[in-house]
């Protein structure tokens, strides 16, 4: 059956949706995700208990260094693109349900824990813009200026309990913190002097502590979010041990968090190493040699392993960590150019996506035997619904 | 100017303006000569190598090094271009729109001068995310992408499956 043929009976019956093709049976979201393909502006809608691609939007822009948030029931998908377009993709009917250029440049966003708000942080114009989520009508837009007329391109932003936000300004060296529960009137808290360059951060998937990394400088700057008055510590200050740093050809992602029990794994800046840290004490407990400098340290979901890949031109390999021993116990080489992976929402597989072979990877991560593979153009990020449930995703 | 005095100026007052272009701070990859080879017109690959192979062997004669290397044959055009729109992309955006790192598109590198970007490209800028790139890339294929660069930057091919 056609799908124009289809069209024309949804009056009729929805039991006949059922069998026609690109219109699935009513079904649930939670076995659903997405895949970025960056050279195409497509982003593939996938089924991760089938392992199956279902259906291709495409459309999306520039999706070069493309991020995504899901809505609360995990329909949506909220797509940031690199050319400040804002898209919503309807994972059942596999539509664009809506878009807005909100801006020059765009690098990610988050959505609030409620559902209703969506941000975007942006380079140009640097600062963030808040989004209804149903309608994607402008809601606040705060720019982040730090000196009069001079904006910072905005990194590391995160959902906060309540609608509140927080961030890392890269050319101010600050983090902000903006409540938008009174939409008309959203109040920013300012923390200056976190330290040099923040590229990226991540909140504790209690919410509590919000960490940014430091390009600028070995460490990390940390907020205790639950403190009535925020303030910034820094943590694995000097890392690095005043030793010559390595050359960075790509920024860590701190986003996919990885804290596994009590212990924070991060990537090193210009070091081949994974910084290990104690998060009641926010000091570093080791230190874990790996193939290359991290890009993402994320951990399965269970927390015992935590999975890293890496830049150019080590980024091959994927190295798989055990927690209980702080061993590498696995190095896996799934394809060139590994761009970033994505655990099924209890962790039992972790897809794996090759740019440079176009292929994205299911792997077991008891057994490392390849499940499936799939072909996406030049595959990078990649999203399951699951995210909707978890803070800082 | 004394090339050391340039470095240190650029480590001491440089590296906190990431918005400043690459070029304005870079120290000079080739402190004896200036290069003045003109921009590449767009056209195909060999085509072009071919013109900037004499401009490259006139303004290079006393860059020893540069010279003996010549300029990257078209297979290795190939992987630097599909280098450049993919990883070099992942501060400077697929379509070289920018990102962390400034926009490298023809307009927006209408103003800056060749030597320093191909500098910027092999050495990088201490005191910005600018990594030097001398592992991957020869002083040769640095200058072939800044000429590339600042022509307008070739179209990446489609990788047979």
């Amino acid at each position: 059956m056609k799908r124009r043929d289809c069209l024309a009976l949804m009056g009729a019956s929805s039991l006949l949706l059922a069998g026609c093709a690109g219109m699935p049976a009513a079904t649930g979201t939670g076995d659903l995700g997405v895949i970025v393909a960056r050279s195409t502006g497509t982003l593939a809608i996938v089924n991760t208990s089938q392992r199956t691609l279902l259906a291709e939007v495409k459309g999306l822009g520039d999706l070069s260094h493309a991020s995504v948030v899901f809505s609360r029931d995990g329909r949506y998908a909220f797509v940031f693109g690199r050319d400040g377009a804002l898209t919503k993709v309807d994972l059942l009917t596999h539509r664009i349900a809506g878009r807005v250029m909100q801006a020059g440049n765009s690098i990610g966003g988050a959505i609030s824990a409620d559902g209703r708000l969506v941000v975007a942080q942006n380079y140009t114009p640097g600062g963030i813009k808040a989004f209804d989520s149903a309608t994607l009508e402008l809601v606040a837009d705060i720019p982040a200026e730090y000196e009069p007329g001079k904006l910072s391109r905005v990194v590391g932003l995160v959902d906060l309990p309540g609608h509140r936000f927080a961030y890392s300004l890269f050319d101010a060296d600050a983090i902000w913190i903006s409540d938008l529960s009174d939409r008309a009137n959203p109040v920013t808290t300012k923390l200056p002097n976190i330290g040099r360059q923040p590229y990226d951060a991540l909140v504790t998937p209690n919410g509590r502590h919000y960490i940014a990394g430091l390009f600028g400088e070995d460490g990390l700057a940390m907020v205790d979010l639950w403190e009535e008055k925020p303030r910034v510590r820094r943590i694995l200050g000097g890392y690095g041990r005043g030793q010559e740093p390595l050359p960075v050809y790509k920024m860590p992602h701190l986003r996919g968090w990885a804290v596994a029990g009590r212990r924070a794994y991060l990537p090193a800046i210009g070091r081949h190493e994974v910084l290990v840290v104690d998060t009641d004490t926010w000091q570093e407990v080791g230190r874990i040699p790996v193939a290359g400098q991290p890009v993402f340290v994320m951990a399965r979901p269970d927390g015992r392993q935590v999975w890293v890949n890496f830049s150019v031109p080590d980024y091959h390999r994927v190295q798989v960590i055990d927690t209980t021993t702080q061993k590498i116990v696995r190095t896996l080489e799934p394809g060139k150019a590994v761009l970033h992976m994505e655990f099924t929402p209890r962790g039992e597989s972790v897809w794996i996506s090759s740019r440079d072979d176009h292929r994205v990877s299911v792997i077991d991560t008891q057994t490392f035997a390849t499940q499936a593979t799939m072909t996406v153009d030049s595959p990078s990020g990649i999203f399951f619904t699951s995210r909707a449930a978890r803070v800082g995703f | 100017m004394n090339p050391l005095t340039h470095i240190k100026d650029m480590r001491n007052h440089c590296g906190e303006h990431l918005h400043m272009s690459a070029a304005h701070c870079a120290p000079p990859l080739f402190t004896m000569e200036k290069l003045h080879a003109p921009p590449l017109p767009p056209g195909p690959p060999m085509h072009a190598l071919r013109r900037w192979g004499a401009a490259l062997f006139l303004g290079l004669a006393s860059a020893g090094a540069l010279a003996q290397q010549g300029a990257p044959d078209a297979a290795r055009q190939k992987e630097l271009v599909r280098m450049v729109r993919q990883d070099c992309g992942s501060c400077h955006g697929l379509y070289l729109t920018g990102g962390l790192g400034p926009a490298l598109t023809r307009e927006a590198l209408a103003d800056k001068p060749l030597d320093s970007m191909a500098a910027t490209i092999y050495g990088g800028r201490p005191g910005t995310p600018m990594a030097p790139w001398k592992a991957m890339l020869s002083e040769a294929d640095a200058l072939w992408i800044a000429q590339q660069l600042m022509a307008g930057f070739p179209e990446p091919q489609k990788d047979p499956r």
